[in-house]
């Protein structure tokens, strides 16, 4: 685990190497956006599980469990957000993953925002968003996750 | 298995208990170069192997970054159409450093596969190219997949990977040359010393395509084939073996890593370093002190 640490100079070491799934749901075939935030967390020494395009809900969900991540981060340019986002956090918490935190990327309105994060979404991310802020809450969610379990 | 990687000292019990229910699955690796489509043969092997009603647990290996120790675990994406399926389980494991192909936890990793029961246990290596041999001890048939094109390629990898291969996938055979390595293939079998030895297996050499599922019922019948002349020829207790002798001398190499970990930066250390660099002190001699230290 020591090269994970070498670059990390920002924080104190962590005890393990975190994992992260980067998913793309439903229609929308866009995935340039998940891929430069899986080659950003990768370069910030995350560990990142990358799913490819066109999964659904639950085959996230079953991925995220049999990867045993830490979170999930869902890429969502299609507008179906409100729709799918919950469904991957429903599908998690009938597999007893609801310690995995979700968060969501893409182009999502101000207003759906509040409503995704009432609904357990921990994060909101739109375009524009430097990968810098999205590392550093995936690391500081990954953190609190590993001192909960 | 999450515990497996990070070399957390919690695993050891739960191995401890799993230990009894190891010894049932059949181990298949899968290795070739990068882009030669491992994972999609995987994934189609994998559909193959639950049309047969086996079930299957693969571990897919991919490099991590020398630099961050971040990497991206992408062999999923060729293979997720499994993730819904009760009989399939895949987990993407990072190198983390480790050469020869595997995670250093993979060997303990597929004991915990093997114990949940999977009939199969399918082993995907980082693609690399001639030394990720750690393999050949851990699984029982081993598929090297090759692909045409790459012209030169298959003399320099003569040695090496080669020579572990029970089976040899050409993928992507609808391009032009596979016809080419399938022979380059042969004539280099030919010339092994064992191809006049009637009781030694002769690799079988394939063609697939495995976007396709072509050339995959052929794969299935040749591992089939390989493990009836491994039950043959060698015991269930031999290749039990090697892949018991590997795990343990992975549990004695982690614990010393870690035991060299706790050394570093201790005064001890330090004292003996400063030795070395004020000349009274060889680093031979140095070492020799600090090994008696760990143990």
């Amino acid at each position: 685990m020591s090269e994970t640490q070498t670059k990390q100079s920002d924080a104190s070491p962590p005890e393990t190497t975190h994992r992260v799934l980067i998913g793309k749901v439903g229609l929308d075939g866009h995935d340039r956006g998940a891929k430069v935030i899986a080659r950003a967390l990768r370069d910030a020494g995350f560990e990142v599980i990358y799913t490819g395009l066109h999964q659904t809900p639950e085959a996230v969900a079953a991925t995220a469990v049999q990867e045993d991540v830490d979170g999930v981060g869902i890429s969502i340019l299609s507008g179906a957000h409100n729709t799918l986002v919950p469904e991957i956090i429903e599908a998690l918490e009938e597999r007893g993953a609801d310690d995995i935190f979700v968060f969501a990327g893409g182009i999502i309105p101000e207003d759906d925002i509040a409503t995704l994060k009432d609904q357990g979404v921990r994060a909101v991310f739109t375009p524009g968003t430097p990968t810098r802020e999205v590392i550093d809450f995936v690391r500081d969610a990954c953190r609190e996750q590993a001192d909960n379990r | 298995m999450r515990w497996l990687d990070d070399g957390r000292p919690e695993a050891r019990a739960e191995l401890d208990a799993l230990y009894p229910h190891t010894g049932n699955a059949y181990f298949i690796g899968i290795t070739g170069h990068p882009g030669s489509g491992k994972s999609t043969l995987v994934d189609a092997f994998i559909r193959l192997c639950r049309e047969r009603d086996l079930t299957v647990a693969c571990i897919a290996v991919d490099p991590s970054s020398p630099f961050s120790g971040g990497a991206i675990l992408g062999d999923r994406v060729r293979m997720n159409r499994h993730a819904l399926d009760d009989g399939v389980f895949i987990r993407s494991v990072a190198t983390r450093g480790n050469l020869g192909g595997l995670s250093r936890s993979t060997p303990a990793s597929v004991q915990v596969m093997d114990a949940m029961g999977f009939d199969i246990v399918l082993i995907e290596t980082v693609g690399v190219g001639q030394d990720e041999i750690d393999i050949v001890r851990l699984a029982d048939t081993n598929v090297v997949v090759m692909v045409p094109g790459l012209g030169d390629d298959i003399q320099a990898t003569k040695a090496g990977v080669m020579e572990i291969a029970d089976i040899f996938a050409v993928n992507k055979s609808d391009l032009d040359g596979a016809d080419r390595v399938v022979r380059e293939i042969k004539t280099m079998l030919s010339m092994n010393e064992s191809a006049d030895d009637e009781d030694a297996w002769i690799p079988s050499v394939l063609k697939t395509v495995a976007t396709h599922q072509e050339g995959l019922e052929p794969l299935f019948e040749a591992v089939e084939a390989h493990r009836d002349w491994l039950q043959a020829h060698r015991s269930d207790r031999d290749r039990d073996r090697q892949r018991i002798e590997q795990l343990v001398r992975l549990v004695i190499s982690g614990e010393f890593d870690a035991r060299i970990g706790r050394l570093l930066g201790t005064d001890t250390w330090k004292s003996h370093l400063e030795a070395v660099l004020d000349r009274t002190e060889t680093p031979y001699e140095a070492a020799d002190a600090l090994f008696d230290e760990i143990f």
